[in-house]
């Protein structure tokens, strides 16, 4: 799916460039677009460095697991398939917490080492795993109680009340996060239906 | 403005409740952390492939032009719907980038004001939703996962929702 849809970015990207005869704006992202990824990832590096230092701390002091014990029974819920003593339910706790208070790329690190205890697990390594779609349809619905950059923005440009997105954002992430694992439940069984149990 | 105030305590206090907690732990604080920085960075450079790859190809597909395209074309149904033209552009690049979003963003505030109700939207919007193909590309690229099975469906499905939804509770708040 991600190699086809990867390719066709590229595809239809070059080619309606040169049919438009656009090819300025192409050159330069091909010339000049690395070097300005590079410096987001530059960006985000030192970051996602120092939150894994503070993340092991937390962890070898028992922090995330005591974490993952307070989120137990949302747990039990959503991810059925895991033990409820796993590795990787603690740092899907602080992965979601960090994601609620809108600092998203410190909460990066929690959710990639999530997946990584996850692969673990995994029987065929290649495939992802019913925990591993539900983590992230939790990620990408990312309820977010306090969106701090867009606040920011707000005020910036001199809104009245800049916070008073903030309990309709609140709603409406809800909403298409529920709706999300509703539909994340309803795929799973699908496809357990169509290819046995699994 | 009180809650932006109040958020600006977030981090420095989960930073220091973490020290504390690890203090009261006894864990051999600097030791950890440097070990888990350590690991922090293999993390960082393992996902760098993944991370300059996917933004590579949504930026070729972005400045080749054709969302506008796409715009112009998706713009009767969007109308025929009530449902505000302005956001398309959001709403249509918010799974790829949340950079380009972002600016989309503080376009639609700088041209309608941002205490409008598209100024407010666009708000609702970019807090609401969440960059779920790159956020895929990362997280099952950083451990190989090559078959993502209904991850993408769901995950855009679960956008499509918070773009309805923005767009409904904002009309009937504001």
């Amino acid at each position: 799916m991600m190699n086809l849809l990867w390719g066709v970015f590229f595809v239809i990207g070059i080619i309606y460039s040169i049919v438009t005869g656009n090819m300025e704006a192409i050159n330069n992202e091909i010339i000049e677009g690395p070097k300005l990824i590079l410096d987001l990832f530059l960006g985000m590096f030192p970051l996602m460095v120092l939150w894994s230092g503070i993340m092991n701390i937390a962890k070898e002091a028992g922090l995330l697991d005591k974490m993952a014990k307070w989120m137990r029974p949302l747990f039990r819920v959503l991810f059925p398939e895991l033990d409820e003593n796993d590795e990787a339910l603690g740092y899907i706790a602080s992965n979601i917490t960090i994601n609620m208070l809108g600092i998203h790329n410190a909460s990066t690190p929690f959710g990639l080492k999530a997946m990584k205890c996850l692969q673990e697990k995994n029987k065929d390594k290649k495939t992802a795993t019913r925990s591993m779609i539900t983590f992230l349809v939790l990620n990408t619905g990312g309820v977010t109680l306090i969106a701090t950059d867009i606040l920011a923005m707000r005020s910036l440009y001199g809104s009245a009340n800049p916070t008073e997105i903030v309990p309709i954002t609140i709603l409406a992430t809800l909403s298409s996060t529920i709706f999300g694992l509703c539909m994340d439940r309803i795929f799973y069984y699908r496809d357990r239906r169509k290819h046995g149990t699994h | 403005m009180a809650l932006i105030k109040i958020s600006s305590y977030f981090i420095p206090i989960i930073v220091l409740g973490i020290i504390l907690y690890g203090f009261y732990k006894k864990v051999p604080l600097y030791d950890s952390f440097t070990k888990g920085a350590k690991e922090g960075m293999e993390l960082a450079f393992s996902i760098f492939p993944c991370f300059i790859g996917m933004i590579f190809g949504v930026n070729i597909l972005l400045k080749s032009g054709i969302l506008d395209q796409l715009f112009l074309f998706l713009k009767p149904v969007f109308q025929f719907l009530k449902i505000p033209i302005e956001v398309l552009p959001m709403a249509l690049v918010r799974p790829i980038s949340g950079n380009a979003s972002f600016a989309v963003m503080i376009d639609l505030i700088k041209k309608h004001g941002v205490d409008t109700f598209l100024g407010r939207l666009a708000s609702v919007l970019q807090g609401s939703t969440d960059t779920t193909i790159y956020v895929l590309t990362l997280y099952f690229g950083s451990i190989g996962i090559k078959n993502s099975k209904y991850a993408l469906k769901a995950g855009l499905m679960a956008d499509a929702m918070a773009i309805i939804a923005s767009i409904l509770l904002t009309s009937i708040f504001f």
